[in-house]
């Protein structure tokens, strides 16, 4: 596999994030990222990144734990060990609806969490930005933005020559070791 | 922001949400914002941090001794009797579940209706939400006295080839509060996400950035990786919301479902929400005070913050007053003598010195909110604070100590409690501040991000007059 090259520029504020991103999408890059301390509300849209299919997995998820539930105390208590208690039916719905409850918040949340790192493709521990030498303070309060070599519109020199004329400091090109 | 002329007259314009209330003090920037949080967990341990370890490590090891001598002699060590046969291992249980739900709503609730000042608190209220449960769970895991069996409230098949009981309300709590728990943590891990990045970035040594490393997952920060982000935690929000208030009011069945006097109401589970989220908010109020101080938070932690906490304090404290009396009026207006009986024995009775603490601390205490000047004084609200937490203990107690006089004069009797159930109730919150000063040393306690993403910096359109963001737009229209 060829090694994954990525251009990484660096910007100051929000509104110039905001705008590269914008120039950087217009221009008709596909696969490239910016990496912010915080998610800036907008540039999600100036990136033209689509909205997260996270509540289907959710919804799923949610299904499945309810009826985990039901099945669980149906089968516990109308089948496999009837046993009459304070004269209620052995499926009584009413008294299974606190843990079915309980069950679909459950396994929503582990769906929400893993569904999310799925998403995300999390862990990753590498990732070629991450060698950039100033990346560190993309975590801290600098803006960046990365262009992959796997997009068909890169080229090192003319890639580059974008993200200078849009503002970006210290470009950089960064590959996997 | 509305420095620049524009077509519609300036007095009718939406306030800016960031001119409304600066939420940052100081004139911090984002790094500074970084730094402020980031230092208790990199400078040298001080001393005073060492010293309450120790104290924190010696009240949990009574807590160990406790269970251990439980362990061995047996639930005999308490001063469970008949009629209370539940003494202080249920008081405690949900006087600690209560502690908790501060947390889950400060970062679910708050989060869906927008309320930004949560973002300088929650991570620390989650903490002590996830402490707070852990402290819970100890309780019904060994008020049975044998501990090893507690894996008979799992639904597992095992060589009885018996199942638990569905429909008992103590299972209803073992998924509730299971659950509550298990979310409480999920929300908290993906919160730290972020923030454990940038202590990566930050780290100086090889093993601070092995760990912070393994536990950020590779976070580069991407805004990709964000937009699945924030709607996992919109998602945990909207999902958390409804079991928070589901969780104490599983709790409250275990009394409501029962038939005994005084417990079989329907006022239980909002009656139990409300006080939990007093208690726990009177918690946060009491931790934070002496957390902003000793970590120098306080242009992020500003006493709006706490003035705002202290609202939902003064608001759930007189709900609880609310509810305290609407049981009076039901007692009376049922009709039913075994009901008017309990309450009359609640005031007046044998434990109407448990009763009128509840009273003072729970329904006189909060209303000293109503005045400015007492929400805004740190040592009037730590002080305050301090005396919900003891009257909302009491109101366990005394919902509890309903049992020593039930149907038949006969079994009445007089709970007294034990040495043991003392030294366990103390040993617990060794537990609980031990956990408390491993996070606060360790790990962020205020969420980094969270707060960078509500400076008025953190706006693409900061400093121009149009605010074309979407959340500007739904904000110009709620007004």
């Amino acid at each position: 596999m060829a090694k994954l090259k990525v251009l990484v520029a660096e910007f100051d504020t929000p509104a110039q994030i905001v705008e590269a991103a914008g120039a950087v999408s217009d221009a008709g890059y596909r696969d490239f990222d910016t990496h912010t301390p915080f998610p800036i509300h907008g540039l999600d849209r100036a990136m033209k990144v689509p909205g997260s299919k996270l509540g289907w997995i959710v919804f799923a998820h949610g299904l499945l734990g309810f009826s985990v539930a039901l099945a669980l105390q149906w089968w516990t208590s109308a089948v496999d060990y009837p046993m009459v208690i304070g004269g209620k039916p052995y499926f009584s719905y009413q008294a299974f609806v606190p843990v079915c409850f309980a069950l679909t918040i459950l396994f929503s949340a582990f769906g929400t969490v893993f569904g999310m790192f799925f998403l995300n493709s999390l862990p990753r521990w590498f990732h070629p930005v991450l060698a950039h030498p100033d990346f560190r303070r993309a975590t801290d309060d600098k803006f960046f933005l990365s262009i992959e070599s796997t997009d068909p519109k890169f080229d090192a020199t003319r890639t580059r020559a974008l993200l200078e004329q849009i503002g970006g400091k210290r470009v950089a090109l960064v590959e996997s070791p | 922001m509305s420095q620049t002329p524009n077509t519609i007259p300036e007095a009718l314009l939406p306030t800016s949400e960031y001119e409304e209330e600066k939420l940052v003090h100081g004139g911090l920037t984002f790094h500074d914002v970084t730094e402020v949080v980031a230092r208790p967990t990199e400078e040298k341990t001080p001393l005073v941090w060492y010293v309450c370890l120790a104290l924190a490590l010696g009240v949990l090891g009574v807590f160990g001794a406790s269970i251990l001598w439980l362990v061995w002699a047996g639930t005999g060590i308490w001063g469970l009797q008949q009629p209370v046969g539940w003494g202080w291992a249920i008081v405690n249980f949900v006087f600690w579940v209560g502690i908790g739900h501060a947390g889950t709503l400060i970062s679910a609730i708050l989060f869906l209706f927008r309320q930004k000042w949560r973002t300088s608190i929650n991570r620390f209220a989650e903490a002590m939400t996830i402490f707070a449960v852990a402290c819970a769970l100890t309780f019904p895991g060994i008020h049975v006295g044998r501990l090893w069996l507690a894996y008979w409230m799992f639904p597992l098949p095992n060589q009885m080839g018996m199942w638990p009981n569905f429909r008992s309300p103590l299972l209803w709590d073992v998924f509730a509060v299971g659950t509550y728990g298990t979310v409480s943590i999920l929300f908290w891990y993906v919160g730290l996400i972020p923030d454990l990045a940038t202590l990566r970035d930050r780290a100086t040594t090889k093993t601070r950035a092995l760990l912070y490393g393994i536990f950020s997952l590779g976070w580069r920060s991407s805004m990709r990786h964000w937009v699945h982000y924030e709607r996992a935690y919109l998602i945990l929000a909207g999902i958390s919301t409804p079991l928070v208030l589901s969780v104490h009011t599983i709790v409250s069945f275990d009394f409501a479902v029962s038939v005994v006097p005084g417990w079989h109401t329907t006022i239980f589970p909002p009656y139990f929400v409300a006080g939990a989220i007093f208690s726990g908010f009177a918690m946060v109020v009491t931790l934070m005070v002496v957390a902003r101080q000793v970590f120098g938070f306080k242009d992020l932690v500003t006493i709006s913050h706490l003035e705002k906490m202290n609202k939902i304090i003064l608001l759930t404290g007189t709900l609880v007053g609310y509810a305290y009396g609407m049981e009076f009026f039901i007692a009376w207006y049922s009709g039913n003598e075994y009901e008017a009986f309990a309450f009359v024995n609640r005031a007046f009775g044998p434990y109407a010195w448990a009763y009128w603490i509840m009273i003072s601390c729970n329904v006189i205490t909060p209303q000293f909110f109503w005045f400015k000047r007492m929400r805004r004084s740190i040592p009037v609200m730590f002080a305050l604070s301090i005396f919900v937490n003891i009257g909302m203990w009491f109101e366990r107690f005394v919902i509890t100590m309903t049992l020593h006089r039930d149907f038949l004069p006969s079994s009445w009797g007089y709970y007294m409690p034990s040495i043991w159930d003392i030294l366990t109730f103390i040993g617990s919150f060794g537990l609980f501040f031990t956990l408390f000063l491993l996070f606060l040393r360790f790990l962020p306690a205020i969420a980094i991000a969270e707060v960078k993403g509500v400076m008025p910096e953190a706006d693409p359109h900061h400093g121009h007059a149009h605010h074309g963001d979407v959340r500007h737009a739904e904000h110009a229209e709620a007004h």
